[in-house]
């Protein structure tokens, strides 16, 4: 298959010394295999994430990501914009959608960006990685690569919100998606589709300001994890990701439970499969450690 | 405003003119889905559904100062369950928005004071600065509570530091874009506009 070209737009927690750094490393591991080359946006800004509203009205908000379009557009034309975390890939899509149905809103987010020297035409499609693996390979080309198979290994799949609603991948249900179980599947492990919590709620960035109430939702996902039998959750965004794993010893604290659930990204279960080392698949950014594919990587 | 009182009340006018989204609320069909699907519709003092109502009821202090919206995670479950398919996530955004800026929003709601720091944040730099964000959450309630929270938050620092998810040197200088000028002047231009969009209602 011919090397696959993208335009790609990291965001901040994939930085070095960010909280999801060990995404960006993994991501950029099983795209070697895969054989995709991510061309990164140059001098691409935060997207304001899902919290930025309160400050930023909604022109302020759309022209962050019309920038980065704006900035695509020179330097990657005519390829599709990607991006790994959820809120970059939502924040990025939704300004996307709105410049194409409104021609005024269009026309005032190009008169700011015109301050930066910028325009924006929002004529390219906007994707999160996750579509990518499913609509541009598919289930079996991604297991095609699978050197290592996951074996044994019982993993729960969850999606969680923003990757899967308001937009979703194409011809997945809102309320039951199968893609994740899929890829787990492929890659030789075992997934649980029975997981009740795969698109609950981990209280985003309210589990900064909320944490309590946040971290009642946490348990129930983990809890669930553990009482579908669960060796590992995987998931497909940063802020689930980090949610779900550094609060589990307050968690614990609070309610007296014993969870230790380690929580990988699909990126890190792919690198592993397709038999990276533990470091390629970023195995060291786990706070709670992967033991199982530890394993794998060092066979 | 003009308007026919027996039409609508003000409060509605206002929120279709000033609030994102805002002219899909007098779609709502009070059927409640959206109170039932939120993952933290316990703690809303007013659920979407019952906020949808109070702005037709022209409540309008009563919606504006609730911390209510504040509680939206940005789960977007209501958007997609909605039978009208009413961005509800988005006008939970625009009412927060819209409070904020006229000086209602509860001025110690977490999220809220969250919200306004995480702004900042990304605006000085042009990308954020995860650590300092930390940081300045634990500190927004004042030094002692700061201290405390930083105390409990120390185990999970540690853990980040560890796996390289954290890093020291984003205390000083730490990333950002190059365009500096150009991005402030962007943001600058985009504020100047939406202002002057902003039309006036009586309170």
């Amino acid at each position: 298959m011919a090397k696959k070209e993208y335009s790609f737009y990291p965001g901040c927690s994939s930085q070095k010394g960010a909280s999801s750094s060990n995404y960006l490393v993994s991501t950029e591991t099983m795209c070697k295999t895969l054989d995709i080359q991510l061309n990164e946006i140059p001098d691409w800004n935060c997207c304001s994430a899902s919290i930025g509203y309160a400050s930023g009205g909604e022109l302020p908000r759309m022209a962050l990501s019309a920038r980065n379009l704006a900035l695509s557009e020179q330097a990657n034309p005519d390829q599709d914009v990607v991006a790994t975390c959820a809120a970059c890939w939502l924040a990025t899509k939704e300004t996307h959608e709105r410049l194409n149905e409104d021609g005024d809103l269009m026309a005032e987010t190009n008169q700011a960006l015109k301050e930066a020297g910028l325009e924006v035409k929002a004529n390219q499609k906007i994707r999160h990685m996750a579509e990518v693996l499913v609509e541009d390979f598919g289930f079996d080309a991604l297991g095609s690569h699978v050197k290592k198979p996951l074996e044994g290994i019982k993993i729960a799949g969850y999606v969680g919100c923003q990757t899967n609603r308001p937009f979703g991948i194409d011809g997945e249900s809102f309320e039951n998606p199968k893609y994740l179980d899929n890829i787990i599947d492929a890659m030789g492990a075992e997934s649980i589709p029975t997981y009740e919590k795969k698109v609950q709620c981990c209280g985003g960035a309210l589990a900064f300001s909320e944490p309590e109430k946040s971290q009642e939702m946490i348990k129930g996902i983990i809890e669930a994890a553990y009482d579908n039998g669960a060796d590992m959750i995987a998931t497909p965004c940063p802020v689930c990701q980090m949610n779900t794993e550094v609060y589990q010893d307050q968690i614990n604290a609070k309610y007296g439970t014993k969870f230790k659930m380690p929580i990988v990204y699909y990126s890190t279960l792919m690198s592993v499969a397709y038999g990276a080392s533990a470091a390629d698949s970023a195995l060291n950014g786990q706070v709670i450690k992967a033991k199982q594919l530890e394993d794998i990587a060092s066979k | 405003m003009s308007g026919n009182k027996y039409k609508s009340t003000s409060f509605l006018k206002e929120v279709e003119a000033n609030v994102e989204q805002g002219d899909w609320v007098k779609m709502c069909m009070q059927c409640g889905v959206c109170a039932g699907s939120c993952p933290l519709g316990n703690h809303w003092e007013h659920t979407p559904q019952k906020i949808f109502m109070m702005i037709r009821a022209g409540k309008r202090d009563e919606v504006l100062t609730s911390d209510a919206m504040w509680m939206c995670t940005s789960c977007y479950n209501c958007i997609v369950r909605c039978p009208r398919e009413l961005p509800i996530t988005h006008i939970m955004h625009g009412l927060a928005t819209y409070s904020k800026r006229l000086g209602l929003a509860p001025a110690n709601n977490p999220t809220q004071k969250f919200a306004e720091l995480f702004w900042k944040n990304l605006t000085k730099k042009g990308r954020v600065n995860e650590l300092k964000l930390g940081i300045a959450l634990y500190f927004m309630n004042g030094i002692g509570e700061g201290i405390k929270t930083s105390l409990k938050m120390k185990d999970i620092g540690l853990g980040m530091l560890k796996t390289k998810r954290m890093s020291v040197a984003e205390m000083f200088g730490g990333h950002g874009v190059k365009d500096k000028s150009g991005f402030d002047a962007m943001l600058k231009k985009a504020f100047e506009i939406e202002e002057a969009k902003l039309k006036k209602f009586d309170s």
